[in-house]
C-alpha cells in the first residue's frame, strides 16, 4: 500500500495500477512499484510542482541507481512521474553546481536505458525547462496526462526579455507551436509522444507503453506532425551531407 | 615546439576560436552559411536572423587526429538553442561516430534555451544528451571548451557536465540558472547580479575547477585552449566500452555529489569553500597554472 | 525586417580568388556579411536584410561608397544587419574585403 503520497498523485496510482502499488513520499520525491498486468514496474517521480534542486536530484539519481543495481539482468520498466515547475533557483545551489546533479541524473537515467529497462514518463501537473530535462524528457516514451502544463518560460515573462509585445506573442502563438506553453504543441513537435484524456483506461494504456524501442524518434515524429519540421532534416543532412 | 602568440578565446568569434583550435587550413564546415539555414521561427517573429544560426558544425585535424568540432556563437542571440542550432549540433555528434572521429570538442557559450523558439530547443537540448551519450558509448570522449561572453548556462550547461573533461578559463562561467534569472525572481539579496566579484565566485572558472567539475583551468588564450584540448585528447586511451555510465561509476559519482551537498548550509560563496580549504586572498592572485598545480597537489 | 537589394558597377579584382566567406556576428548593433561569386564581373550584387525601418537611403549611400572604394565586380554581399550604424556596416564591409584579400 502506497505511504504518505498526496492526495492527486495517490489518485493517480489507484488509476494507473489498479491492480495494486506500493509508493512512498519523502520530500517531493516518489518511489515504489505499480503492478501492472505483466509484473510490477518501478515508479520514480516528483510532486507538488517540485522545484528540483541537488538534495531532490539526488534523491531521483540514488532511486534510479538502486533499480539498476537491484533488477541486475532482469530489467523492469521505469515509470517517471514528472511534476516539477523546473530548477531550484538559488544562489547556494548555484555554487554547489546544480547542472552538475542534473547532468549526473541524466546519466543515471540513460544508464538503466542501457541497461535493458523500459523508461515511460508521465506528466502529471508541470514540466518546466531544467526539471523537465533531468530526467523527464529523457524516458523512451513520454505521456502528457490532462491538465499538463509543459513550457519554458509563460508568455508574459518572455514578452518582457524578447521585448515582442505579449499581444503579438499569443496572437503568433495560435499559428505556432514553437514557442508558447502546452503540452500538445510538444506533442506538435514530436517532443511529448502521447496526450492521455481523462475518458481513457490508464492501466490498459500504460501497458502497451511498457515495450517499445528505445530510439530516440522525436525528430521524427515532430516532423511527421508537422510542428518542427527542420529539425530531423537538418540533423540528417549534417549526419550524412558533404559539405 | 611552435610558440603561438595570444589570442583571446573570450574576444573571437566561434569561427576564429574553430580556426584556432584546429590544424592550420584543416577545417570542413558542414551546412556552413552560404547553405542559408537560418531560423524560420527568429524571422516569425521579426527578429534578425544568421546564416550559421548562430552554431559552426564541422570537422578538421587536431594534431592530425581527426575531430568534430562544434562552435557556438555567444553573440547571436546568447548562443542560445533553437531548433537548427540545435539539430546542427546533434547532426555533428552522431556524424562524430560515423566518421570515428579521435574526439568531440564542443565549445560551449549558450545561456541556454533560445526563448523565441523555447519549445524546439527545449526539446533540442534533450536531443543533444542523448546524441552525446550515443557519442560517448561510441568510446569517442566529447571535450567541452567554455570560457566565452555568456558561459554554458541553462540545458547547456547541464550538456558541458555530461562531456568527458571541460576546459574552462577564470573567465569562463558554467551554472545552471543565470545570476540576473536568480535575481529578478528570488530578489538581489538572494544573488545580487551585479556584483561581478561573487557572480565570478560563484560561477566562474576557478570555483569550477575548485570543485572538481572542471578538468583544467586556463588562461584566456586560444592557442592554450588547443594545447589543453590536444593533451586531454591523448590522455585518453580510445576504447570502446570504456564507459563512465557504468554502474559502479556512477555509484561513486553519486557519493561524492553526496558528500559535497552536505557543505555547510551557511555557505553560498566561492570564497568560504576556499577558506575552508585553508586557501585565503591569494586563490584570486594565482595564475591558471599554479592553480591547478596547487589544487592537484591537494587532491592527491 | 526591411530587406534590400542593391545592384552597383564595380571594377574587377582578378587577383580576388572568388570564395565564400563569412564576416561579422549579427548582435545587437551588428551586422554579418556573407561575400559569395556574383552573376556579374562588372558589377557587385548587395543583399541587406535589417532590423532598422526606413534607413534605405542611408545604405544605399554607405553600399555605392563601399563599390566605389573597392574592387569589388563579380561579388555578391548579403547582410544580416541588427542595426548597425553606417560606420559599423562600412567598417565591417571593410574588414570583409580585407580578409578576402588576405586569403
Amino acid at each position: 500500500m502506497s505511504m504518505n503520497v498526496n492526495v492527486s498523485k495517490k489518485a493517480l496510482l489507484d488509476r494507473l495500477f489498479p491492480a495494486g502499488h506500493a509508493v512512498s513520499e519523502v520530500g517531493q520525491v516518489l518511489c515504489g512499484w505499480g503492478q501492472t498486468a505483466t509484473g510490477r514496474v518501478h515508479v520514480i517521480g516528483t510532486t507538488a510542482h517540485a522545484a528540483i534542486d541537488t538534495r531532490i536530484a539526488l534523491a531521483l539519481s540514488a532511486a534510479v541507481l538502486r533499480v539498476v543495481a537491484e533488477d541486475g539482468n532482469h530489467p523492469r520498466p521505469i515509470v517517471f512521474i514528472a511534476d516539477t515547475q523546473g530548477q531550484a533557483l538559488s544562489r547556494r545551489e548555484e555554487l554547489l553546481g546544480l547542472n552538475g546533479y542534473f547532468a549526473h541524473l541524466a546519466r543515471c537515467v540513460n544508464l538503466a536505458r542501457n541497461s535493458g529497462h523500459r523508461l515511460v514518463t508521465l506528466i502529471d501537473g508541470e514540466a518546466v525547462s531544467g526539471g523537465f530535462l533531468a530526467f523527464g524528457l529523457l524516458a523512451d516514451v513520454i505521456v502528457a496526462l490532462p491538465g499538463a502544463e509543459v513550457r519554458v518560460m509563460d508568455l508574459r515573462a518572455m514578452a518582457r526579455i524578447t521585448r515582442i509585445p505579449y499581444e503579438r506573442l499569443t496572437e503568433l502563438a495560435g499559428a505556432s507551436p514553437v514557442f508558447a506553453p502546452g503540452a500538445d504543441n510538444y506533442w506538435r513537435m514530436g517532443g511529448i509522444h502521447a496526450l492521455w484524456t481523462g475518458a481513457e483506461d490508464w492501466a490498459a494504456q500504460l501497458q502497451a507503453l511498457l515495450q517499445g524501442s528505445h530510439e530516440d524518434d522525436r525528430a521524427r515524429l515532430g516532423a511527421e506532425r508537422g510542428g518542427r519540421k527542420l529539425a530531423a532534416s537538418v540533423a540528417q543532412e549534417v549526419l550524412y551531407g558533404h559539405g | 615546439m611552435m610558440t603561438n602568440p595570444p589570442q583571446s578565446f573570450r574576444e573571437a568569434s566561434a569561427r576564429l576560436r574553430v580556426q584556432g583550435l584546429l590544424d592550420a587550413g584543416s577545417f570542413t564546415e558542414w551546412l556552413g552559411p552560404a547553405r542559408r539555414i537560418t531560423s524560420p521561427h527568429l524571422a516569425a517573429l521579426d527578429a534578425p536572423v544568421s546564416f550559421d544560426d548562430g552554431v559552426v558544425v564541422g570537422q578538421g585535424l587536431l594534431e592530425a587526429q581527426p575531430v568534430v568540432v562544434i562552435a557556438q556563437e555567444g553573440l547571436f542571440n546568447g548562443g542560445a538553442v533553437g531548433e537548427v542550432h540545435g539539430a546542427k549540433i546533434c547532426g555533428a555528434l552522431l556524424r562524430a561516430i560515423e566518421m570515428r572521429a579521435r574526439a568531440v570538442l564542443l565549445c560551449v557559450d549558450s545561456g541556454g534555451v533560445r526563448l523565441h523558439e523555447a519549445n524546439a530547443g527545449l526539446i533540442a537540448i534533450s536531443e543533444i544528451m542523448r546524441a552525446l551519450f550515443a557519442v560517448q558509448a561510441a568510446g569517442i570522449p566529447v571535450i567541452a571548451l567554455v570560457g566565452g561572453t555568456c558561459g554554458a548556462f541553462g540545458g547547456m550547461g547541464i550538456v558541458t557536465r555530461l562531456c568527458d573533461a571541460l576546459l574552462i578559463s577564470e573567465e569562463g562561467r558554467l551554472g545552471l540558472s543565470g545570476p540576473e534569472v536568480i535575481e529578478t525572481v528570488k530578489g538581489v539579496e538572494e544573488f545580487d547580479s551585479r556584483d561581478r566579484a561573487l557572480v565570478w565566485r560563484i560561477t566562474g572558472g576557478k570555483i569550477r575547477r575548485t570543485l572538481g567539475e572542471a578538468t583544467m583551468l586556463l588562461d584566456d588564450d586560444i592557442p592554450a585552449f588547443r594545447a589543453a584540448a590536444a593533451k586531454t585528447m591523448g590522455d585518453r586511451p580510445r576504447q570502446r566500452g570504456l564507459s563512465p555510465d557504468a554502474l559502479q561509476t556512477l555509484e561513486a559519482a553519486q557519493r561524492r555529489l553526496e558528500a559535497r551537498a552536505t557543505l555547510d548550509p551557511g555557505i553560498r560563496d566561492g570564497q568560504q569553500v576556499w577558506q575552508q580549504m585553508g586557501l585565503g586572498e591569494e586563490v584570486a592572485l594565482m595564475d591558471p597554472a599554479e592553480f591547478n598545480r596547487c589544487l592537484e597537489a591537494r587532491e592527491r | 525586417m526591411e530587406t534590400l537589394h542593391l545592384e552597383l558597377p564595380s571594377l574587377q579584382d582578378d587577383t580576388l580568388f572568388p570564395q565564400t566567406l563569412l564576416h561579422g556576428v549579427v548582435s545587437s548593433g551588428n551586422l554579418e556579411v556573407l561575400v559569395e561569386p556574383g552573376p556579374d564581373a562588372a558589377r557587385c550584387v548587395f543583399e541587406v536584410q535589417t532590423a532598422a525601418h526606413g534607413f534605405s537611403e542611408v545604405w544605399q549611400a554607405v553600399l555605392r561608397d563601399f563599390a566605389t572604394r573597392h574592387p569589388v565586380g563579380g561579388l555578391t554581399f548579403s547582410i544580416h544587419d541588427a542595426g548597425a550604424t553606417p560606420a559599423v556596416v562600412s567598417l565591417r564591409l571593410d574588414q570583409a574585403y580585407q580578409s578576402l584579400r588576405s586569403s
